[in-house]
């Protein structure tokens, strides 16, 4: 049980993104998507998410292709939260999370039981069962941000794919969400998550999958994969590393350019 | 914009209420017009198949001019719900993506050409084909993967192109009269049509409609952006494909067997989208019964009004629908205060 990636080459518009980037995801496992702007780390969760169809390679949802499995199934298995963050800004909380059980539901059948009682849980699991009744234009950024992986917490679904589900968000809720995103891995959800803070990433990520320039550079253990050569080499920063009650974190400090200049 | 959203009405008592409306104003119309009609009598005779005179007045000028109002309205207030609900844009309409104009000018050149003055049916029998025709020119410009941007580009240059090549037809015309014959027509009217009218554009419109509503739930997801759409199962070549017949068949006939009626499309559904809560897909049906409402009242209005000639209905309802969009530009700037 895995979505596995194999050999994925993509190019957009004529310019290489993706260059034979291996990847894997588990049921019961963070996967932290790391790098660089522009490494591709969107485009490489579009191609897991199927939203987006190879040059080169495939990948293979537990077995079987995202064809064989078909547009329903998949979409039951995989929830994809969108960076932008789109909402149509009149409509109400509750409506919107509730567009997240439309793969479980017949075309124009009413919600039934089982969907409202996934999308409450998905408002209590991202502190929003507050403003259900608000309408999403009325919410903060942070707020909105929240309201929209309810949304995709309430597909129920395998897999989640998140890409940079803490743009926005306050401290608080950053460490909010990572907690949550462990905690439904650990219930057996496989999670992908594009994350910017190398801090937070090396925490609360059991695996992470670092990009550079379209290639896969490293992939393993936060604590092997964020060494000092490759955050000069991939990041161009030098980072501080402590520990604190038996858990070690790293902390980015200064690029390297500065120190070199003249 | 108070903080709650309006959770809207239940579909099922809206769209009641919203058919019910629908056929009282097509009776209304049925009722109102320039000689008097014992309309009992009438309806009696017709359903005994008595050609008497009430019954010949209410079966070929009474019938089709309100079964066409009812239709051609249903077809621009679905399908402008449906273009919103697409582009995701509330300034879409159902001349956005160009079939409105490719229609009229198609109607032009059967004008033009005097085949009109031969065949009764030529007319929208040429508003059709134009309409068909850019659809398929429209195809070919999108290709599979085309996006909003594309469409909405590929939809201006139809436009101006159909606009265009009508406004070469107005120059070219041989003889002020034909002129402004054509002028006149674009306007839009339900006057002296037929049951054979009827009976060309309502399987088109039917077809039309049932590939519009098929997309309901697909225009609800779209909400949220294409990429989460396409997540949560929904194929957006497909969506777009059916959206685009739909709208051509229902408004390039709607067109070609009245002329433009302008502002229908844009203006019903942000009437109407509160009462739905704001939901694209639920919206499809009911815009369609207020787009049916509108027309029906604005056609009603034109007859009732002491102008002769009658008004045209394509001004009238341009005439009701921009002090909508007035009130709507004052909210916006409200809301964005």
């Amino acid at each position: 049980m895995a979505i596995t990636a194999s050999r994925i080459t993509v190019s957009l518009g004529g310019k290489p993104i993706l260059h034979d980037v291996d990847a894997q995801i588990r049921p019961g496992e963070v996967l932290g998507l790391i790098g660089p702007n522009g490494a591709g780390k969107t485009t490489l969760l579009r191609v897991l998410a199927a939203l987006l169809t190879p040059d080169c390679g495939g990948v293979d949802y537990d077995g079987a292709s995202a064809r064989a499995l078909g547009r329903a199934a998949l979409a039951r298995r995989i929830a994809f939260l969108a960076q932008g963050g789109e909402a149509q800004g009149a409509l109400s909380v509750e409506a919107l999370v509730g567009l997240g059980r439309l793969p479980h539901r017949r075309p124009f059948a009413e919600a039934g039981e089982v969907d409202r009682q996934a999308v409450t849980r998905a408002l209590a699991l991202c502190d929003v069962t507050g403003f259900a009744a608000r309408a999403v234009g009325t919410l903060s950024g942070g707020e909105r941000r929240r309201v929209l992986l309810a949304r995709a917490l309430a597909v129920e679904a395998s897999y989640l794919l998140a890409d940079e589900p803490l743009a926005g968000l306050d401290p608080q809720h950053q460490l909010d969400t990572l907690q949550l995103l462990r905690r439904i891995s650990r219930e057996g959800t496989g999670v992908v998550v594009v994350l910017h803070d190398l801090t937070l990433a090396g925490r609360f990520c059991d695996r992470l999958l670092l990009l550079d320039h379209g290639r896969r550079v490293a992939d393993g253990a936060p604590a092997d994969v964020l060494d000092d050569d490759r955050l000069a080499q991939v990041f161009g920063i030098h980072a501080l590393r402590s520990s604190q009650a038996g858990e070690s974190f790293l902390l980015p400090w200064r690029t390297l350019n500065n120190e070199n200049a003249p | 914009m108070t903080p709650d959203a309006s959770p809207g009405i239940r579909p099922a008592p809206l769209l009641g209420l919203l058919a019910f409306a629908t056929l009282a104003m097509t009776a209304i119309s049925m009722a109102v017009g320039y000689a008097p009609l014992a309309l009992g009598l009438a309806v009696t005779d017709l359903l005994a198949g008595q050609k008497s005179l009430p019954a010949l007045v209410l079966y070929e000028l009474r019938l089709p001019r309100a079964l066409l109002g009812a239709l051609v309205g249903f077809s621009l207030g679905m399908a402008g719900a449906a273009m919103q609900g697409l582009l995701r844009n509330p300034l879409a309409e159902p001349g956005v993506i160009g079939i409105s104009s490719a229609a009229a000018f198609g109607a032009v050149l059967v004008f033009y050409s005097g085949l009109s003055a031969s065949l009764a049916l030529a007319l929208p029998l040429g508003g059709i084909a134009g309409a068909l025709l850019a659809t398929v020119i429209l195809f070919i410009l999108l290709g599979r993967g085309a996006s909003t941007t594309t469409l909405i580009l590929a939809g201006v240059a139809l436009n101006s192109f159909a606009g265009a090549a009508t406004a070469l037809a107005l120059n070219l015309a041989p003889n002020p009269y034909a002129a402004l014959e054509i002028v006149f027509w674009l306007m839009g009217s339900l006057v002296d049509r037929s049951m054979n009218h009827v009976a060309l554009v309502l399987p088109l419109m039917l077809l039309g409609w049932a590939l519009i509503v098929s997309t309901a739930p697909a225009l609800d997801a779209l909400s949220l952006g294409e990429d989460t759409a396409a997540s949560l199962g929904f194929d957006l070549a497909w969506l777009r494909a059916r959206l685009i017949g739909g709208a051509a068949l229902a408004v390039g006939s709607a067109v070609a067997v009245t002329g433009a009626i302008g502002f229908v499309g844009l203006v019903v559904p942000h009437l109407l989208r509160p009462l739905v809560g704001h939901r694209p897909g639920r919206l499809l049906i009911a815009s369609g019964f207020g787009g049916a409402i509108l027309v029906l009242a604005a056609d009603i209005g034109v007859r009732l009004m002491p102008v002769r000639p009658e008004l045209k209905l394509g001004v009238v309802t341009a005439l009701i629908g921009a002090p909508f969009l007035f009130a709507l530009v004052q909210r916006l700037r409200r809301e964005a205060l």
